[in-house]
């Protein structure tokens, strides 16, 4: 006979512990479905895992991309994470970042082709405003009529979606496409680029946000009254209203937070790493920064870290298409599945296990 | 109306009814769980699981109805994960529904490499003679695949199950309290798991019908949001299966109704055509929550651990 026992608060050691032991059972576990999917498992895994980083013909291209791929994750997840923390679930950070690119694009392009040097920053301005308004719509709605935040944010990706082909066919479109679809090339117009900052590094202001973000996030959630509220009211609603935690400026706050957070990452993709408005340029950042999230621990330095092991699951990915013909929808499967030990070894942290019967007290 | 030109309201009822039977089906049993006390916020990724298990199959067999059987068999094995997670491993919910949906998203698109594009038998309308034959009348309810009068049947079984039996009553119970539930010696775990895997072939079935008949075809992420918008459905429908039944309907008229606009040319942007189902149903999802979660079952999405 199995028990579990709640413990009275959460283990150190096996919040620290359970991330690596998730990302063990996922190498046994995806290995078992490269096998089936007839590929040699250990080299599936090293050409996921290794050779990015390490292969003496790749590494060359791939390790500056692991910065280019984390950037946004670690940006979204880290605004993520305040809100899970709180019991706030924005799960459409998809749309805000998909809305951040097109409203921070425009606000750039409506200055083309001019060569002032506050293009750039105002774009940057604009896309956070883009993400920010479109997550303050689940918030307001919430708020003042009490509807789950969980489902609107998420419709509204498909709305953004649809706004974004909208935008990469119509208002858009660069005139000078040819009448194909997809914005003017931001990457390569000066006032709006996003570049790499230092060579071979795949740093680009995305990549320089992101780091602020999780210092800025570090110092909230450790050392601020707002953080303390966040982790209070995620773990004991009742008690933090009576101290005073106005639940409503909470919900705001933080889908503010993590909407402007998603905004900037999406325009930092788009001047940078994407290059333009396009129908699919968003690469499912949004979803994947949930996994991100959940992989930290909901902890900015844990976010920091998961996000790096997520980018590299990313390339490695790309690599193992591109060398083992592994499909792509493969690596999909696999950060899915790592999400799912990752819950499931939790209960290691949250609970004793116990054998034998319980003694009668 | 003119802008209808041509269009028979019989036939426009009809394809309302093929348009909203997934939604209907993954809702209905979604609604289950959730009268059950558990939120499984997996539902897409179990639908698009369900579409491409079920297409396989129909394609390799040749027969769509052991498509649509299978299709509840991986819908529910999906939701097995779920269950294991939630309920022995006392995962938080929203969190293991959503890595429910990543995994399927992405499952799924690896089982449908080979599939793309690829014709799948489908199911054929039910021919009841004469009746098919009333004019009107006939074409709207006497001329569809069997599947949709198999959504219908689950709707009244569904209603009577949680109403008439001692069993729905139990289920509602552990809805309501799993530690009265529970004091009163009933298995919650079980009841819950049993709940649960209902709602993935549920969620299944509502997929391979998709996949089977509304398209029908294999496309990575074909289900585009069908799941969420069943989620959204049962709030509608306050947890009644009745309610479940008119929100799905309505809802499959304003898809009908807006394809038919963007066929017939209307003068709206066709995005804002595609969106309009998911404004709509965010629009609903304001309308009633103005009156309050009414009906939602008291333990729902909480976590029962029988020693603590």
């Amino acid at each position: 006979m199995i028990r579990l026992e709640k413990r009275p608060s959460p283990s150190r050691f096996w919040t620290a512990t359970t991330p690596l032991l998730a990302v063990a059972l996922t190498m046994v576990a995806g290995g078992i479905l490269f096998a089936l999917l007839g590929k040699d498992p250990l080299e599936a895994l090293r050409t996921i895992f290794w050779d990015p980083l390490f292969h003496p013909q790749f590494a060359s291209y791939s390790r500056p991309q692991l910065l280019v791929k984390a950037g946004p994750l670690i940006l979204i997840a880290v605004g993520l994470s305040l809100g899970f923390r709180a019991g706030i679930w924005n799960i459409g950070a998809e749309g805000q970042y998909i809305m951040g690119a097109i409203v921070g694009a425009a606000a750039g392009l409506a200055f083309y082709p001019s060569g002032s040097p506050l293009i750039f920053p105002l774009m940057v301005v604009a896309g956070a405003l883009g993400g920010w308004a479109w997550a303050m719509i689940p918030a307001l709605l919430r708020v003042k009529f009490r509807t789950n935040e969980i489902l609107v944010s998420l419709l509204l990706v498909y709305v953004a979606q649809n706004i974004l082909a909208s935008a990469a066919v119509g208002f858009l479109r660069s005139p000078e496409g040819g009448g194909f679809p997809g914005s003017r090339n931001l990457s390569q117009w000066s006032s709006s680029a996003n570049p790499e900052l230092i060579t071979g590094t795949g740093m680009h202001w995305g990549v320089v946000a992101a780091f602020i973000a999780v210092i800025f996030a570090y110092v909230l959630m450790s050392k601020h009254l707002l953080g303390y509220q966040i982790r209070l009211a995620g773990q004991a609603p009742r008690a933090a209203r009576f101290a005073g935690v106005e639940p409503g400026r909470l919900v705001v706050l933080c889908l503010s937070i993590s909407g402007a957070l998603a905004g900037l990452a999406g325009l930092f993709e788009v001047t940078g790493p994407a290059g333009q408005i396009s129908i699919d340029f968003n690469s499912n950042y949004g979803f994947t920064a949930i996994i991100v999230a959940f992989l930290g621990r909901l902890h900015p330095v844990g976010i920091l870290l998961a996000g790096l092991l997520m980018a590299l699951t990313y390339i490695g990915g790309e690599l193992a298409q591109f060398m083992l013909g592994l499909p792509a929808a493969a690596i999909q499967a696999f950060q899915g599945m790592l999400l799912f030990f990752l819950l499931g070894v939790d209960v290691l942290s949250n609970y004793r296990i116990r054998f034998g019967r319980r003694s009668v007290a | 109306m003119e802008m209808f030109g041509g269009i028979n309201p019989a036939v426009l009822i009809a394809s309302l009814m093929v348009a909203s039977t997934p939604i209907l089906l993954a809702a209905l049993g979604e609604m289950v769980v959730e009268k059950a006390g558990v939120l499984n916020l997996g539902v897409e990724g179990m639908m698009i699981t369900g579409a491409i298990c079920g297409f396989i199959v129909a394609v390799e067999t040749g027969s769509p109805l052991l498509g649509f059987l299978f299709a509840a068999v991986g819908g529910a094995l999906l939701s097995l994960i779920f269950g294991v997670l939630t309920q022995l491993l006392l995962s938080n919910q929203v969190a293991t529904g959503l890595a429910l949906t990543l995994f399927g998203l992405g499952f799924s698109a690896l089982l449908g490499q080979g599939y793309i594009g690829v014709k799948a038998p489908t199911l054929g309308r039910i021919d009841l003679g004469p009746l098919s034959d009333i004019p009107v009348l006939g074409r709207i309810l006497f001329s569809h695949d069997p599947m949709v009068y198999v959504s219908l049947a689950l709707v009244v079984a569904i209603w009577a199950f949680l109403r008439f039996t001692r069993a729905g009553l139990i289920l509602r119970a552990v809805g309501e309290s799993h530690e009265a539930a529970h004091a009163l010696g009933y298995k919650v775990i079980r009841v819950r798991m049993l709940a649960i895997m209902f709602g993935g072939a549920c969620a299944g079935l509502g997929g391979a019908y998709l996949s089977l008949v509304r398209v029908p075809q294999w496309t990575e992420g074909m289900t585009a949001g069908a799941g969420w918008i069943a989620l959204a459905l049962v709030v509608f429908a306050s947890w009644k299966a009745g309610r479940v039944l008119v929100g799905a309907y309505l809802f499959g008229g304003v898809t009908v109704l807006q394809l038919n606009l963007q066929a017939a040319g209307a003068k709206v942007p066709v995005e804002l055509l595609s969106m309009s189902p998911y404004l709509i149903t965010i629009l609903v999802l304001v309308l009633i929550s103005t009156r309050g979660a009414q009906g939602a079952p008291a333990s729902l999405g909480r976590s029962f651990n029988a020693s603590s």
